[in-house]
């Protein structure tokens, strides 16, 4: 399907030279973007690039069934163009960042306002998306919650109980992190990035190792491609783990509650094991990892993964028997597959709608091109769903990793780095714990980033949580926010 | 499932709570390092080694010899003890590091080689709060580490509630604020209206670099650096994020229920 795309292709963790990406004015570009995602292929990142006095727009693509992106950009334009949000829903995040960056209106985008810029110190202090009626009522919630979480502003539109609409309101937690990066790498660059999500930091991590390393044209030793891989394991074994145990805890289903948050924690102490940090910060490096998996250490990893696994199957076996738990997950939140294949569901949101996505697999880069590991797919979309794909997924890669912990490969863990080559557009996507880590790198003539493009997967799937929550009780709120358990700093940036 | 194979479940696994703080304080991870040692005095002329290395500019070049190092922006990526060629910087493996003083995370200098750590509350707060302590917990542009690591006090393992701590969802009902984040722009008025909202006498924690002073993000204008830009900080707990034992010794110290007479880790 990809042979007859006008769009340049490339495969994944890889580069092309910022002359080679095709450009078409930008109606065309929205045109032939929207004949693309027709023909099934997926909208990764959508962004501008100032030029001159204009922007230029620059679309990725994903043909999951080819294993192959795609890219092509603008003419840089200014004012208004035709949405692409019109006829493709994927794009309605990304065209609004653009008309707040850049100020390019999508003319006809049905709900157009910034993503999360500031208001007096208040990004929610804006029109919310009203239903009228005089038996409607409006609940506010937010930007402080009442657990120990990141701030964002939920509007509910309620008859009764009943959900009719929500809308997420963020930007609370907009820290500048893309507009740090211009002119980067800098010396805080790996730091902010490995703070872009901390639960997701080595997916973060690996995704910018892999665009630096492609605009080099280098790749990491393999030994390090390993390391990465058991770190990015690790991530999603703990906070699938965590959020188990959590969405157990929000049907009052204590006992795998309890021991699933101590679980995760074992998890997290073996990403600490690795490389001292419970997040693995610290581990991933542009050229390499920092620390080894010596045969010592990696016995000793390999005894306390197989105890915190047999623990975790043993505490979400209670869950699955328990019948008070499968009657509040069943039917509750539920996205079918249509709307969420419409807004470009990712990662295990999309999974559980019966999407069939998975970056380890469609488009794997670093160590995943040599082991495949099998994607999790469950069809419902509803929290069941979500719950029952994060115990595939906990099962898999326990076996996955259990398997790659025989197969390490010798060598280096780090090599030198040649500087990034100039004016080349890198793509590296990554399947982090909550899906699609996407990271663009466009280098100027000197090396240095022009523009770098983050879409963390709770980018794609915050619409996905909104959509859930339409026709149901707004006390199954927690427990559905809970099952998608999406990133605001990843969001806000 | 019935109800007495819950039971029967729970009563298997046993009791996981750890014995800390009566007992022995569980191992850091060996390559975590724990807090830093700085002695400057033994810094070589003109050396720099160590300050370009820094992610986050917590070195700070004295005129002539010698360095300060501010473990308040300390991202413990452990580069400068890799780069110093005199030993000036070591790694302690100690877990305590929370203080009550922001200059008391500056290290370098004679008798200040190490944290000074956090003295407890006065007689007064401490017999207000020393046996019940509720706090509202807020997230300025934090990035889900340090509050991952919060949460993961209230596990079974660590069971704050056993020492009268317990975090709580509104602020009315708290007796101080916990802020984790560099303080984003977009949550300058949350966070003071959370503060005001508190009733006195209240206390503020900062918890991790970013908290303490922006971070990784410290300068950029979307951030204010820290949580004592806008509100007064009580006690500081260093870390990227920290790890749940340096919190918990935090929170413990600050309400004078260490027993300091323990053997050092």
């Amino acid at each position: 399907m990809s042979a007859a795309s006008p769009f340049a292709l490339l495969a994944n963790a890889a580069s092309l030279p910022w002359a080679d990406v095709p450009e078409w004015p930008l109606p065309e570009l929205v045109r032939r973007t929207g004949a693309e995602l027709d023909r099934g292929a997926r909208l990764c990142a959508w962004f501008g690039v100032p030029e001159d006095e204009g922007t230029r727009v620059v679309a990725v693509i994903a043909f999951d069934a080819d294993n192959t992106l795609a890219v092509a950009r603008s003419a840089p334009t200014q004012g208004a163009y035709w949405a692409l949000t019109a006829t493709h829903a994927q794009a309605h995040l990304f065209e609004r960042e653009i008309w707040e960056q850049y100020a390019l209106k999508p003319e006809g985008h049905p709900w157009l306002k910034p993503v999360r810029q500031t208001l007096g110190g208040a990004p929610a202090l804006r029109d919310f998306f009203r239903v009228e009626g005089s038996e409607i009522h409006e609940v506010a919630v937010g930007p402080v919650h009442a657990g120990v979480i990141e701030p964002g502003h939920f509007r509910f539109q309620c008859a009764g109980e009943e959900v009719i609409h929500l809308e997420i309101g963020l930007g609370y937690q907009h820290r500048g992190v893309e507009r740090a990066l211009i002119g980067g790498p800098h010396r805080r660059t790996m730091s902010q990035i490995e703070a872009v999500s901390g639960d997701a930091t080595v997916g973060h991590a690996t995704a910018y190792a892999l665009a630096l390393e492609a605009l080099a044209g280098e790749e990491a030793p393999l030994r390090a491609q390993w390391l990465r891989m058991i770190g990015l394991e690790l991530e999603r074994l703990a906070n699938h783990t965590g959020d188990l145990g959590a969405m157990a805890n929000d049907v009052a289903f204590l006992p795998t509650a309890s021991a699933c948050g101590k679980i995760r924690g074992d998890f997290l102490n073996l990403t600490a094991l690795l490389c001292g940090n419970r997040f693995g910060r610290g581990l991933v490096r542009p050229g390499g990892c920092r620390f080894d998996l010596e045969s010592e250490r990696l016995a000793q990893m390999a005894a306390r993964l197989e105890t915190a696994l047999t623990e975790v199957e043993r505490a979400c076996a209670w869950l699955w028997d328990a019948a008070s738990v499968r009657a509040r997950f069943e039917n509750t939140g539920t996205v079918f597959a249509k709307p969420a294949a419409d807004l470009g569901l990712v990662g295990p949101a999309a999974r559980a709608c019966g999407l069939v996505r998975d970056i380890r697999y469609d488009h794997p880069a670093g160590w995943y091109r040599l082991a495949p590991i099998p994607v999790a797919v469950w069809p419902g979309g509803d929290v069941f769903a979500r719950a029952r794909v994060r115990w595939l997924e906990v099962q898999r890669s326990g076996q996955f990793i259990r398997e790659q912990l025989m197969a390490a490969p010798d060598g280096a863990i780090r090599g030198p780095l040649a500087p990034s080559r100039p004016d080349r557009l890198a793509v590296a996507l990554v399947e982090g714990w909550r899906g699609e880590v996407c990271h663009v790198a466009l280098s100027d003539a000197a090396g240095r980033f022009r523009r770098y493009k983050i879409v963390d997967p709770s980018f794609h799937n915050w619409t996905g949580l909104a959509l859930a929550l339409r026709g149901q009780a707004i006390s199954d709120f927690p427990l559905c926010n809970k099952s998608f358990n999406l990133s605001y700093c990843g969001f806000d940036l | 499932m019935f109800v007495i194979d819950t039971l029967v479940h729970r009563l298997k696994r046993g009791r996981e709570t750890m014995a800390y703080p009566h007992g022995p304080a569980p191992a850091l991870p060996d390559r975590h390092g724990g807090a830093l040692r700085v002695e400057a005095a033994k810094c070589p002329e003109g050396c720099r080694e160590c300050v370009g290395v820094c992610p986050t500019e917590a070195i700070t070049p004295l005129e002539g010899k010698g360095i300060a190092l501010d473990l308040g922006r300390c991202l413990f990526c452990a580069e400068c003890v890799t780069a110093c060629p005199q030993g000036v910087i070591t790694q302690t493996g100690d877990h305590r590091m929370a203080v009550r003083r922001r200059e008391d995370l500056i290290l370098g200098q004679p008798g200040k080689e190490e944290v000074r750590l956090a003295a407890a509350l006065d007689e007064k707060l401490r017999k207000l709060f020393g046996r019940s302590l509720r706090l509202r917990q807020v997230s300025a542009g934090g990035d889900g580490s340090a509050e991952a690591d919060l949460n993961v006090l209230s596990t079974i393992g660590w069971d704050l509630g056993r020492f009268g701590i317990q975090f709580v969802a509104s602020p009315r009902h708290a007796d101080g604020m916990v802020i984790t984040g560099p303080i984003s722009q977009n949550m300058e008025l949350a966070v003071k209206k959370v503060w005001t909202a508190i009733p006195e006498p209240k206390i503020v924690i900062a918890v991790g670099a970013c908290a303490i002073s922006g971070g990784a993000f410290a300068g950029n204008s979307e951030v204010m650096n820290g949580a004592e830009s806008i509100v007064p900080v009580d006690l500081y707990i260093p870390g990227w994020p920290p790890h749940p034992l340096t919190i918990l010794d935090g929170l413990l110290r600050l309400l004078g229920r260490l027993d300091e007479k323990a053997p050092r880790p």
